[in-house]
């Protein structure tokens, strides 16, 4: 059986926390119980969402130390007795409470050459995909993430080595290396073979611990540390 | 930063895998300088050489054997699995398969080994 009122601590500053006492319901949200704060407790709390639905990728937050979508996490499944824990989420610069400055997040997947390299203009007839070829299989396993930066929150890389491209945007490069439509495969190599790009990885797995849409960001970067391998034996030649 | 969001559970399989091998790499790391120490005894200074090795005789130290075996074992297939993991393009399903498969035929040999001595 639920219980009346849920302990919700916010953090909202670096050493700074605040506990409020929520009503609990049926199939409540951490990002519900965020926004009952906001509407009845404090207007000041700021945090960030959009389609509460799992699309935008806006309302990432910590909740009890694990990157999580707030809009798609019962609270239910995340309650240690009656108490949670939300804070704003990790390895990007908070801006107020629960927001997040993004702009080092999106900043590494340009980085990362993680952008549409075309070749026709909206003139020329859409080109043809075939949904059966491995490579595009490959592409297709990555092309749903919804931007939330949960994955580059869990990295432990992206903490130790602030440079580093992380897992988001090298998945992201990875799939374009693998769509068809894009043609700048070495562009691609080079910029996610440079210091601070997918040789980094440690393989622990967080990102694809903790993806949300159950995507695969370290096995994406696996596929890069291949291929730059191999197109540095190709150049060797 | 001391700060809560800095503070992630970090309790999966994966980084479980990736923090053991980690370890057991710094572990041997320490050990191998004494290993060598040792060994170069035999040539340097024999007769202390046989005294280290009477200590080998006893309980503890035959503990921190099975601690070194232990610790090659994890390390070895800590590193087999990240070549696997980064080089072979195979889903988690067929890695499953051949971890076990791995895993079961050491577990063979072991057993023929230990028949042989
Ligand atoms: S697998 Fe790589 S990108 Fe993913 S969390 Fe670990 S170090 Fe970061
Ligand atoms: S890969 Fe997953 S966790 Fe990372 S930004 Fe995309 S949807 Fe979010
Ligand atoms: S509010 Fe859009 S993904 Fe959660």
């Amino acid at each position: 059986m639920a219980a009346d009122l849920l302990d919700i601590k916010i953090q909202r500053g670096p050493d700074k926390y605040e506990t409020f006492q929520v009503p609990s319901h049926a199939s409540q949200t951490v990002l519900d119980v965020v926004s009952w704060v906001q509407q009845n407790a404090d207007p000041t709390l700021s945090y960030r969402f959009a389609c509460r639905v799992g699309m935008c990728g806006s309302c990432a937050m910590m909740v009890n130390g694990v990157p999580r979508w707030t809009c798609r996490t019962h609270i239910s499944k995340v309650s240690k007795g009656n108490a949670v824990t939300i804070g704003p989420l990790r390895n990007l610069p908070v801006i107020k409470d629960l927001v997040v400055d993004m702009d080092p997040f999106f900043d590494k997947w340009i980085a990362a050459e993680g952008v549409h390299h075309g070749s026709r203009t909206r003139d020329d007839p859409i080109a043809p995909v075939d949904t059966s070829t491995p490579a595009r299989v490959t592409a297709n396993a990555g092309i749903e993430c919804i931007n939330c930066a949960v994955c580059f929150a869990a990295c432990d890389t992206v903490t130790g080595s602030a440079d580093y491209l992380g897992p988001a945007a090298l998945q992201r490069a990875w799939t374009l290396l693998n769509d068809t439509k894009d043609t700048a495969a070495a562009t691609i190599l080079d910029a996610v073979s440079d210091r601070n790009g997918c040789h980094n990885c440690h393989a622990m797995g967080s990102c694809t611990a903790y993806c949300p849409n159950e995507l695969d960001p370290m096995s994406a970067i696996a596929g890069l540390k291949r291929e730059t391998a191999k197109s540095l034996l190709r150049r060797r030649r | 930063m001391k700060t809560a969001r800095n503070i992630i559970s970090r309790a999966h399989p994966l980084w479980n895998a990736y923090i053991l091998h980690r370890l057991s790499g710094l572990g041997l790391a320490l050990f191998l300088p004494v290993h060598f120490w040792v060994l170069a005894m035999a040539v340097t200074a024999p007769a202390q050489l046989d005294g280290f090795l009477h200590l080998t005789e006893t309980p503890v130290v035959k503990l921190a054997e099975v601690g070194l075996v232990f610790l090659l074992a994890v390390h070895m297939f800590g590193g087999l699995r990240l070549m696997a993991l980064e080089w072979l393009p195979w889903s988690p399903s067929q890695k499953t398969m051949a971890a076990l498969a791995t895993a079961l035929s050491f577990f063979v040999a072991a057993l023929f080994f230990l028949k042989a001595i």
